[in-house]
């Protein structure tokens, strides 16, 4: 997938996956994040460097936050921004993707921001766009979401600093996370001492060693000495799947509340890639207490969306 | 009609021959392999200096998609790959559209095949009415048609009573019974293998107890039932454990591995190739092993390449939507001889896996070149170095992980009921 992603300078030219990206290339993302940043975490409101060029956020699965940062990502670097929802029926229509993407890019865009419900879709279209076309994943199946993935390392780089001292645990649905996958793959690059997923066996991946994770089914095992705990989405399908009784029992074994918070360490930083389900794999008061930095991941979100479509672009011939 | 074929190395497995010599052939079948025979003049002359002269190769899975689905292949267009690729028979999966569950069926897919000169060509009966599994189909009408066994393709059975009383039927009428086992729900619609692969990419991911433990299943109905089962394209080591302990307590089971299966595993797929999705998927490094060591010793019967060519459209998408499997016919001998050069295999072997092993199984009289027997010969050059590529690709699919690459071993000669059908 390197190949893919990156051109002959070793630049970036889509970004797909965490996967093939060194720590040098994640650090510049991160940094240049910092730079769309104000100290006060705030992001800068306008820049001008990429008018006159067009984003099309191209979305085949639903989704409002993800879609509104690159939303906003793209309008504060000056692009045109055009959104389109395509239901993952599209194809009921009788177009294929292929078809989809080639028409738009008829329409000279210079950028796509694509989700999709199946893994690879991303990589399909980077490998079939025009040469001066970039493919941003904005979520694949259960592939990878790999800006989700920089906006969680921005956060914790922000919190934490040092990420070889860290431990980070992943709590909930791993079998089915995109995020989860390019998550690890970033922690993992960025050199973190250990990374730890905590799930029952049915939502675990079979080879799940093969992640370079450690796994644990149980949250207060899991939880022992973690710096970071990032909790998932549990989604409602697992219980009509048989992966899991209810609700209740999940919040019962995996949810997250103030006392099973502390079994990590006391300054353990809370994140969650929203949106929450309130009482099912977090709870309110630990969702809007003072560890959880749940709604800063989502400011950061806007500016490491600006890094990444900046950096994209200045191959392209635009000047960060 | 008579041809001659002088000087090359004759192997024929089912008569332990392998020699330097002739072979005459007269009216469509093996006259002699030693001596000229009486008043025998030769129409055509055949110099197999330097060749080996073999019988044809017999393919057990083989979709030509015709009727249904020609535009992905046809049997005109299926045929002459297969006739360069060596292959004299083919036998085809009920999974045509409309599919095989009824006698005109059968007869279409013969008269087809008269059309295009290639006669020998074996319709597999559905076991259930449109391979629905839930009634059964009249497969001994089926095979009063020429269909030469049943099969319910790669769809489920309703359950497994149905499962059971199919096979019963089928042994009432001595047909035997060609099952890919694979359980439906535990396959989940995957498409990669449920190991490294489907971890790190989120791949929807086909566990081996899908196959094992539908294969478990049925090794005991066919104790029960007393049902032939030939099971097609293995994929798993277990699998080989379970069979050859049901040979060995004298079930009447046989099995065949994909060909692709021997080269390509999991951990050698490019990410998201669509040209490397096929069902059953790639495996380990492990169950490579165990196949290509079953194979040789004899737990495995036989070889195929489940040829599945597809539309380029069909491999047109991300991974998991893309349609499974490859074309397959004219990279089958290349690939055998690769594994004969790895040490896999001995050459008489591989030979004999793709042609008397496969007719013993299907109960054809083919495979061999017994004085008397059909004139389906393949003439092959062992060490014929040529690159797959679009100038000599005849199937309709291009639909191959192995496209570009450069094989080894080309047929130049096949002939069938002693008429050259190919010739290079």
């Amino acid at each position: 997938m390197k190949h893919l992603q990156l051109d002959n300078h070793g630049e970036l030219r889509h970004f797909l996956s965490i996967e093939g990206l060194n720590q040098p290339l994640l650090t510049q993302i991160l940094d240049t994040a910092e730079s769309f940043v104000h100290d006060s975490g705030k992001p800068i409101q306008k820049y001008p460097i990429l008018r006159g060029k067009t984003i099309i956020n191209l979305f085949f699965e639903n989704s409002t936050r993800t879609r509104t940062t690159f939303d906003l990502a793209a309008t504060r670097l000056s692009a045109d921004v055009i959104n389109m929802d395509i239901a993952t029926s599209a194809t009921s229509k009788g177009e294929s993707l292929l078809d989809t993407i080639h028409n738009l890019e008829a329409m000279h865009i210079d950028m796509f921001v694509v989700r999709h419900s199946v893994s690879g879709a991303a990589h399909f279209i980077a490998q079939h766009t025009a040469p001066h076309v970039s493919v941003i994943n904005a979520g694949d199946g259960r592939h990878a979401h790999p800006t989700q993935a920089m906006l969680d390392m921005f956060t914790i780089r922000r919190y934490k600093k040092d990420f070889s001292q860290l431990k980070v645990a992943i709590v909930g649905d791993i079998l089915h996370s995109r995020v989860a996958r390019s998550q690890i793959q970033a922690l993992n690059t960025l050199g973190v001492s250990e990374v730890r997923v905590i799930a029952p066996k049915t939502l675990l991946p079979t080879k799940v060693e093969s992640l370079q994770v450690t796994a644990c089914n149980n949250l207060q095992q899991g939880l022992e000495d973690i710096d970071v705990i990032i909790m998932l989405r549990l989604q409602k399908e697992r219980m009509s799947g048989a992966l899991l009784p209810s609700e209740a029992e999940y919040f019962k074994c995996f949810g997250l509340n103030e006392t099973t918070l502390k079994y990590a360490k006391p300054d353990a930083l809370v994140m969650h890639p929203g949106p929450i389900n309130r009482g099912v794999e977090i709870s309110s008061s630990v969702a809007d207490g003072i560890q959880s930095v749940i709604l800063q991941q989502v400011s950061y979100g806007i500016a490491v969306r600006m890094a990444l479509i900046s950096m994209l672009m200045a191959k392209q011939g635009v000047q960060q | 009609m008579n041809i001659f074929i002088k000087n090359g190395r004759i192997i024929d497995p089912a008569n332990n021959i392998d020699r330097i010599g002739n072979l005459y052939i007269s009216h469509g079948k093996i006259v002699s392999l030693k001596e000229t025979p009486e008043d025998f003049v030769a129409d055509k002359v055949i110099d197999a200096r330097h060749l080996i002269v073999c019988p044809g190769f017999i393919e057990l899975s083989a979709r030509l998609r015709e009727p249904g689905q020609t535009q992905k292949a046809t049997i005109a267009s299926e045929t002459k790959a297969a006739a360069k690729a060596g292959i004299t028979s083919l036998c085809i999966p009920p999974d045509t559209q409309p599919i095989i569950d009824t006698p005109a069926v059968a007869e279409l897919i013969h008269e087809k095949a008269e059309l295009a000169h290639y006669p020998n060509i074996y319709p597999i009966a559905a076991i259930t009415k449109q391979l629905q599994g839930k009634e059964l189909a009249s497969t001994y009408s089926l095979k009063q048609a020429g269909c030469i066994a049943v099969s319910q393709a790669q769809q489920p059975f309703g359950n497994v009573l149905i499962l059971k009383r199919a096979m019963e039927y089928a042994a009432s009428h001595d047909l035997l019974f060609i099952h890919q086992p694979l359980d439906y729900y535990l396959s989940n619609q995957g498409c990669v293998h449920d190991g490294k692969m489907a971890t790190c990419y989120g791949l929807p991911g086909i566990p081996a107890i899908a196959e094992t433990i539908a294969l478990t299943q049925c090794l005991e109905l066919s104790k029960e039932t007393g049902c032939r089962v030939h099971f097609s394209q293995l994929s798993c080591a277990r699998s080989v454990k379970l069979l050859k302990r049901a040979k060995s307590s004298g079930l009447a089971v046989t099995a065949d591995v994909a060909i692709h299966q021997l080269h390509i595993t999991e951990a050698k797929m490019p990410v998201f190739d669509s040209a490397y999705h096929v069902i059953p998927p790639f495996r380990t490094d492990d169950d490579q092993r165990a196949l290509s060591k079953a194979l040789a010793n004899g737990t495995i019967d036989a070889l195929c390449c489940d040829h599945q060519p597809h539309d380029i459209d069909a491999k047109l998408g991300a991974f998991p939507e893309t349609e499974a499997g490859i074309s397959g016919l004219e990279s089958l001998l290349p690939l055998m001889l690769a594994l004969v050069n790895e040490g896999t295999l001995v050459l008489n072997q591989g030979i004999a896996r793709l042609t008397t092993d496969v007719a013993n199984i299907m109960g054809l009289e083919a495979g061999t070149l017994s004085l008397g027997a059909s004139a389906d010969i393949c003439i092959f050059d062992a060490n014929k170095q040529w690159q797959l590529n679009q100038e000599n690709w005849l199937s309709r699919g291009k639909n191959t992980p192995f496209w570009g690459q450069m094989l080894q071993g080309q047929v130049t000669h096949t002939l069938q009921t002693g008429k050259i059908i190919y010739e290079n």
